[in-house]
Parts: structure tokens; sequence; C-alpha cells
């Protein structure tokens, strides 16, 4: 039986998540088929056929799937869902709300944050803000899974599109409706694609020093990050939070800046190739786990970092 | 407008978990438990929103062992008016939660349900989901801000790439973030008082629901430990490692 991932996309680029996901897809038996849910979202549908390892993309392209809220995907989610040995999605936002609202329509369970795949019914997930691994095995006919994507490499774009095949709406009772988007706007890398990442902590004591992240980050085209602190403090936004409840990254290169490494921050960088800490308290947590830590005043030493890159 | 809120009696996320040596599963004997902190978020959510006069009535919820009592007593010295305590010993997966909150939710015909986004043991993010399209009704999850205007609720979500608003109209279920609110601490008398407060029991079995695996536990393990790394004199060091040792940057 067949494959069916969820496409993640703003109705005019597929999101880079969704290629984590295709290879995720790839290490399990089956053509893998591409749902694409939205409104005038064609290129999307014309980008995912191009996805190395897509048999078939499925267009759902309604109104009723513009802002891609939950109630209207996992209604349709669940209804191709029994035609498929596996469903999967990204564990996004988006991945987060929509397949357990699905999963229920079905009277299935869900497997969460997938980090590896060891059979067509085995897989491996994090829990206690990843301080364990667990092995769990998927009992349904259907197993539902969101892909944690810093776990997995990214599909290859290969060139060769395959069938797009259009698919009708399937209206909903009882919907949320949409309101407003109040999108942060950034010019760097994406959080949790970027290569390089450089977060900042509540050692930087105030929104003007965080800036300071800024100049070094440019040097390293790298995306900014934040702990909780950081961003309960005011110094970040929400969207930038790394850890349990923010986003997880796994970049080459990690950079930490007055951050102590709380378990719920070190659950979201565990999987970064290179860990670098600096924190003056050379007792903080961040420096079991960092490759190269500095002992040091992040004031003193930052600047220089920026001038030697 | 009638709220139900639910609690869940975790391990305490100060505490750094064992894994047992037969990796059957994690070790929770004799460990800190508390309120799972995305359910403090709900429960003062429910609060504030009897303070301002949007509720009247505010029932706290757990499914778990005897001694989740102990959160719900919690959650009534805070501002819940009655608790259940849906008792079972055998780990409820989110779809039997899910279910067992659909058979309460006919008992007690609440106008919204409110629950954490996840709770930090199993880290699963789904009950909340399930319970919704159980009931057939709309969601709202990873809720930062809740305003109300007329009879609709409009609930700011924190999502990847930013904030969205949704509206909604009761009855729904909304999950919690962390920057919902600044949960608050319960005062000694109102401790007192959560003890004359009404705190029923009921079974699975009472509300029709049978607790059925649909994903079993295989194994735990330690996650792989990063290899220890070293303590750099000054920059000049730091960046001929990076560039030299770990070659992550030209």
């Amino acid at each position: 039986m067949s494959i069916l991932v969820i496409a993640e996309h703003d109705n005019q680029t597929l999101n880079f998540n969704t290629h984590k996901v295709i290879s995720a897809a790839k290490q399990l038996q089956g053509e893998i088929h591409l749902l694409v849910m939205g409104h005038d979202c064609a290129a999307v549908g014309e980008q995912g056929s191009r996805l190395a390892g897509v048999t078939r993309v499925l267009l759902a392209n309604d109104a009723l799937y513009q802002h891609q809220l939950a109630e209207p995907c996992a209604a349709l989610v669940s209804r191709l869902a029994t035609e498929y040995r596996h469903v999967l999605a990204p564990a996004s936002t988006f991945g987060k709300d929509m397949l357990p609202r699905a999963a229920a329509l079905l009277g299935v369970g869900m497997v969460a944050d997938v980090v590896a795949i060891e059979s067509e019914d085995i897989f491996v997930r994090p829990v206690y803000a990843g301080n364990a691994l667990a092995r769990v095995q998927s009992l349904d006919a259907v197993s539902l899974l969101t892909i944690r994507p810093a776990a997995f490499d990214a599909a290859a774009e290969s060139g060769e599109p395959v069938p797009v095949e259009k698919l009708a709406a399937v209206p909903v009772e009882n919907s949320s409706r949409f309101e407003r988007d109040e999108l942060s706007v950034s010019e760097r890398p994406e959080l949790t694609s970027a290569r390089v990442v450089v977060s900042g902590g509540r050692g930087l004591g105030t929104k003007e020093q965080f800036a300071l992240l800024e100049q070094l980050a440019d040097k390293l085209n790298a995306a900014i990050g934040a702990s909780r602190a950081a961003v309960d403090a005011g110094l970040a936004d929400n969207a930038q939070q790394v850890g349990q409840t923010g986003k997880i990254v796994a970049p080459e290169l990690y950079i930490a800046v007055g951050i102590s490494g709380a378990i719920q921050h070190l659950a979201g960088i565990k999987d970064a190739r290179v860990i670098v800490a600096i924190n003056k308290d050379e007792d903080a947590p961040i420096f079991e786990v960092a490759d190269y830590g500095l002992v040091a005043d992040l004031f003193d030493v930052l600047p220089e970092l920026i001038d030697k890159l | 407008m009638k709220v139900l809120v639910t609690v869940k009696r975790v391990i305490d996320y100060h505490v750094r978990v064992r894994v047992r040596a037969d990796g059957s599963d994690v070790d929770l004997s004799n460990v800190k438990m508390a309120a799972n902190p995305f359910c403090e978020i709900a429960v003062e959510e429910a609060v504030r929103m009897k303070e301002k006069g949007w509720v009247s009535e505010i029932v706290a919820v757990s499914i778990g062992p005897a001694d989740a009592g102990e959160q719900l007593r919690a959650a009534l010295a805070l501002g819940a008016d009655s608790a259940i305590l849906i008792e079972t010993d055998k780990p409820a997966e989110p779809l039997a939660v899910a279910r067992l909150l659909a058979a309460l939710c006919e008992r007690e015909q609440p106008d919204l349900v409110i629950m954490g986004k996840q709770s930090i043991d199993t880290d699963h993010n789904q009950a909340g989901q399930m319970l919704a399209a159980l009931n057939g009704w709309p969601q709202a999850t990873f809720a930062s801000a809740i305003e109300r205007e007329g009879d609709e609720l409009l609930v700011t979500r924190e999502m990847d790439g930013g904030l969205r608003t949704l509206r909604l109209a009761p009855p729904a279920v909304i999950t919690t973030d962390l920057r919902l609110n600044e949960p608050r601490f319960a005062s000694l008398p109102n401790i007192m008082k959560a003890r004359q407060k009404p705190l029923a029991s009921l079974t699975p079995d009472a509300l029709g629901v049978a607790i059925e695996p649909h994903v079993r536990l295989l194994s735990v393990s330690e996650p792989p430990l990063r290899k220890a790394g070293i303590k750099v004199a000054d920059v000049a060091e730091l960046v001929t490692r990076l560039k030299t040792d770990a070659k992550v940057i030209p």
C-alpha cells in the first residue's frame, strides 16, 4: 500500500519541511503520494511533482483550504487515509494542529515527532523533553505519523514531473474561521533549516544588546534563535524560541550566547553537529553539551568574535 | 459559559528523568510529581475568564491514578468550582483521553474545553485536537491570547512563522501555549476552602469508554550522549577550532 505525505506550504512555495518528510517516507515501503491542500496553489503542486520519490500529487485547490485550517484539512485527510498504509506530516505547528484531528476522525492513534523509522510499524520518538527515546509500535491499519524535520535529510528536487490529480473539497461544519496573521518578517534563513544558528539568552540583557547577535549572524549567514527566558523577557520573538516547546533545530553549527542550558532548551539543539557556548558561568549546564565552550563575558568577546570571522 | 479544564499529573519539570535499567520505561518511583505546566496555564485562563464575567462555572478534570486528586485540589484552590477525577492506573493514550473527555462532555455539557498544548512527559501534543474532532467542535491550538467578541472567541495562536488569530463559536476546544498567561499561586485560605469543594471520582467504565492501546511502547532508552567537548581559552582559539578542527566555518 502507498504512503500519503501532507505538504506544508504558503500557497506559493513548498515548505522545506516537506522535503524532509518525503525522505522519511522513502524509508517505508510503497509509492509516495503528496497531498497539497490550499488555494491558488497550483505552483505548489508543480513544485511537489518534481520532488524525487513522489509518484503522484493530489491537489485540493479550493478556498476552503486557503489557510490550511485544521478542521477542513483533517476532514479531507481522514477521508483519503483509508486508502493508505501510512500518512505522514511534518511535526510543525501545521502538522501538529491537523494530524491528531484526522487520527481521531479515523478512530486511530498517532505517533508524534518521529525521529527514526525502524520498520513499517515501529518508530522512535523522543519523550520527556528528549531525555529518553521511546520505541513504539503502531497497532492500527493505517499509521499516522508526524515527522521531526530536523531528524531527516531533505529529498532532492529531481526535475522529473509526475502527474497532478485534482481533488474535490470536503465541506465541514463547525470550523474555526481565519481572522488575521501577524507573520514575523525575516530576511534570514529559516530557523529550522539554517546551516548555522546563533541563539541568545537572557544574558544579553536588553533588546538592543540582543541585536548584537545580528552582526554575528550576518557574518555566518545564520538564523537567530532564542531561549525561552529571552523570549519571556521580551528580547526576542516567540517564533524564535528554540527548545521542547519551541522549535527543534539541527544545524551544522549552533552558537549559544548567554544561554544557561535548561533541559527544555537542550531538547531543541541536541542534534546540532557542533555546539559552541559562550557564557560567563563556567558551571552552566550548556557546557555539558557544548563541543567548544568559552567562559567569558559575552559583551567582551562578541565584538572580537564578529571581527575575527 | 461553562468551562471544562484538564489537569494532568506529570513528573515535575525540574526533575531529570532516568531510564529504568531494563529499558521498559522511565523510572517514576520516588520522583516529584506536579501539574503539567501547560495545564496550569489552562486553569489560570479559565479563572481569568471567570473573573471577567465570561464564565460562570469551571470544572477541573484529571485522568490518572488516585494521586492525581492532589492536582485537582490545587486547581480548586486556584478557582475551579468542582473537580472530577477519572480514575485509572492504565496509562491513557491521547485517543483514550479524548474519548473519556468526549464522554464527559456529553454529561457535563461545557461550552468550552481548555487544555494544555502538550504534557511534558509524553510530549504528544494530540489530546485537545482529538477531543475537538470527536465532539465535532472547532479547535484553536497553541493559544497565546483569548479575547471575546459577542458570542465568539478570538484566539491568537503561536505558529512557526508568527501569530495567527482564529474566530470560533463555542462549543470549542482551546489548547494553551506558554505565553497565554502567568499562572498564580494559591493562597493558604483558598487551599483550605478548596477542601470543601466537590471532587467526584469516576471510572472509564462508568463513562462507557474502554481504554484500548493503539500504540504499544516497546522500550525506552537513553538518548545518545554527546562527546564531551573542550573549553577554549579565547576567541582566537575558538575561531581556529571552528575552522580547522570542526570545519564548520570557512
